[in-house]
């Protein structure tokens, strides 16, 4: 009987290990979990199809991080996408990728991702996993194939070891490096503003805030949804007459969406100059003065601009008072989110 | 020899705790060869900038590429039952002889008559992120800016394209996924005559003509001066594709 038993135990011991390679786990200071913050809906990203792990973040982390993402191994995702700038970039109105070639539009922050339906400003791509291949790929950015990033990293002394702890296998492929990163941004979640606290009744608003949350409900908040501070949709916002970029026609092919543009969220916003698809603004404040009095009108104007009356400059400071309280600074300091190459 | 068999169930559980695929033989399978002959009408199709051809609307061209997804395939087994295969992607490339053909595997014993597939991938795997296998982005048949499968591309150079400089170079990308300009084709191909005979001894190779001529010709006669590209889900494209759909022939079967 003790016999059978031992035996038990050795045949389930080896059965249980048998099937992990390689478990060395990653020390974390704590698990990493995706948490939607209270009151707000599920997220589209689906993590079920990609099950979040401490060390799969971990990867995605140092792939974010990596420039051997790029074609002369000079710039990664964080080039552009910068924690203390909200993962935005602003040095550049245009992102500069490789040999300094400047693209066609401005790096946007990155917040709330596994919430969003479509990305980039035109909204061409709507899975969160398949987003990086854009950037990864083109002349203007990175300007890399993903064979060279897959043999790149597979050749590299660090990573087989770390898709192993994460996913299991030595062996990179485009899909689990792409799993990776999408773990990772998928967790850059931003709900720790002084906005959110005002909501969750844990700090209060100055006069000039609550004029300015008052004036943002009224004029801004049809677009600008709570709480990702976007509804997700295109719209002509008035900048053109003559579309140079035709935005979300450019995916659609519809005459109706010429110069449409993702609506961007406002979270983090004070960080993110400069503004709009091209950067062509670079302060709040130009932006304030541009849906005050300098909307251009054209075939697609959204009709919410149509008739929009000045802001006195009272109500402007007011309104930059209130978009201060979106920075989130626990999010551009979380020390999850850092570069840790 | 309780415990003997007892030893003897662990170890079968261990030995078929790693494998998650392995196939379960219920039912005795074999395979089916697919193997896709390139033609622009009765020429084999060849893949440079001197070979040319000419398309329904008298336009001189070459070709130097030409790609397509065949997906979701199933058989139709002579009793009426069909067979479907499972992570049913397969890229066809006439530039590359090892993507010419495929094996479908577990195809259970018995005679065949029929096929179909889609040409393109389904709309569920446009959307579903990050894809491996014969979907992997890596292949160049993904759509980076605009998230989609390329479902066929067809590309070279033609003197009657003018919009593309000195080189003259066309290309269609064949996408869209949803909507009215949906451009998934599914096409049934019978065998009539002739019959794939899955046996434990035959398996059988069934040769497939694809014709890049068939994407000028009927129901719509497109020109290169009028197209000469296209990217978009748009009518242009879902022309392309009625066109294409039946540019599958069955040439022969090998049992």
């Amino acid at each position: 009987m003790k016999k059978t038993r031992t035996l038990f135990f050795v045949a389930v011991s080896v059965l249980l290990f048998s099937c992990k390679k390689d478990t060395t786990i990653t020390k974390f200071p704590e698990e990493i979990q995706f948490v939607i913050p209270p009151g707000w809906a599920s997220a589209h990203y689906d993590f079920s199809t990609n099950k979040l792990t401490t060390n799969g973040f971990i990867l995605g982390r140092k792939l974010f991080y990596e420039t051997k993402l790029s074609q002369n191994n000079a710039i990664s995702c964080g080039s552009c996408h910068q924690q203390q700038f909200a993962f935005s970039n602003q040095y550049h109105a245009l992102s500069a990728g490789v040999n300094g070639v400047l693209g066609t539009r401005n790096a946007p922050a990155l917040s709330n991702l596994a919430w969003q339906t479509n990305f980039m400003w035109d909204g061409g791509i709507t899975n969160l996993e398949v987003m990086p291949l854009a950037p990864l790929t083109n002349h203007f950015e990175m300007n890399e194939t993903i064979n060279n990033v897959v043999n790149k990293l597979q050749n590299d002394a660090t990573y087989p070891y770390l898709f192993n702890n994460a996913f299991g296998t030595t062996t990179i492929s485009s899909q689990l490096l792409l799993k990776a990163l999408a773990q990772f941004m998928g967790m850059l979640v931003s709900s720790g503003s002084k906005y959110d606290k005002y909501e969750k009744g844990e700090t209060s608003f100055s006069t000039n805030e609550m004029n300015g949350l008052n004036l943002f409900t009224q004029k801004c908040a049809t677009c600008h949804t709570t709480p990702l501070f976007t509804n997700l949709q295109f719209m002509n916002f008035g900048l053109d007459s003559l579309f140079n970029d035709p935005g979300r026609a450019g995916i659609t092919g519809a005459a109706s969406d010429s110069g449409t543009f993702k609506v961007p969220s406002l979270r983090n916003v004070a960080l993110s100059s400069p503004y709009m698809h091209d950067g062509r603004f670079a302060t709040l404040a130009d932006v304030l003065e541009h849906y005050s009095t300098g909307i251009v009108h054209s075939s697609t104007l959204s009709p919410l601009l149509n008739t929009i009356a000045p802001l006195t400059s009272m109500e402007k400071q007011d309104l930059i008072l209130f978009l201060n309280t979106l920075t989130d600074s626990t999010f551009i300091t979380d020390a999850r989110f850092k570069n840790p190459n | 020899m309780k415990k003997q068999f007892f030893l003897f169930f662990l170890i079968a559980v261990f030995i078929s705790s790693c494998k998650k695929d392995a196939p379960v033989n219920l039912n005795p399978a074999g395979s089916v060869i697919f193997k896709f002959i390139n033609m622009a009408g009765d020429s084999n199709l060849i893949l440079n900038n001197i070979k040319t051809y000419i398309n329904a609307h008298n336009d001189t061209f070459s070709v130097h590429t030409f790609k397509y997804y065949i997906s979701n395939i199933k058989l139709t087994r002579n009793d009426g039952t069909i067979f479907s295969e499972k992570e049913s992607y397969h890229l066809i490339d006439a530039g590359n002889s090892k993507r010419t053909q495929f094996t479908l595997a577990n195809v259970p014993y018995g005679n065949y008559t029929a096929v179909s597939f889609i040409i393109g991938v389904d709309s569920v795997r446009n959307f579903s992120g990050a894809q491996t296998g014969d979907l992997d982005p890596a292949l160049g048949m993904f759509w980076m800016w605009d998230t989609g499968y390329i479902f066929a591309e067809l590309a070279g150079s033609s003197p009657q394209d003018t919009a593309h400089g000195l080189n003259h170079f066309f290309s269609y990308a064949i996408i869209g996924y949803s909507g009215q300009y949906n451009a998934l084709k599914t096409v049934r191909l019978p065998f009539y005559s002739d019959t794939a005979k899955v046996s434990p001894l035959i398996t059988p190779q069934v040769n497939l003509k694809a014709d890049v001529l068939e994407w000028f010709k009927t129901p719509t006669i497109i020109s290169f001066a009028a197209v000469p590209f296209t990217d978009l889900p748009n009518q242009t494209t879902l022309n392309f594709a009625n066109n294409y759909a039946d540019m599958f022939t069955l040439q022969s079967i090998r049992n």
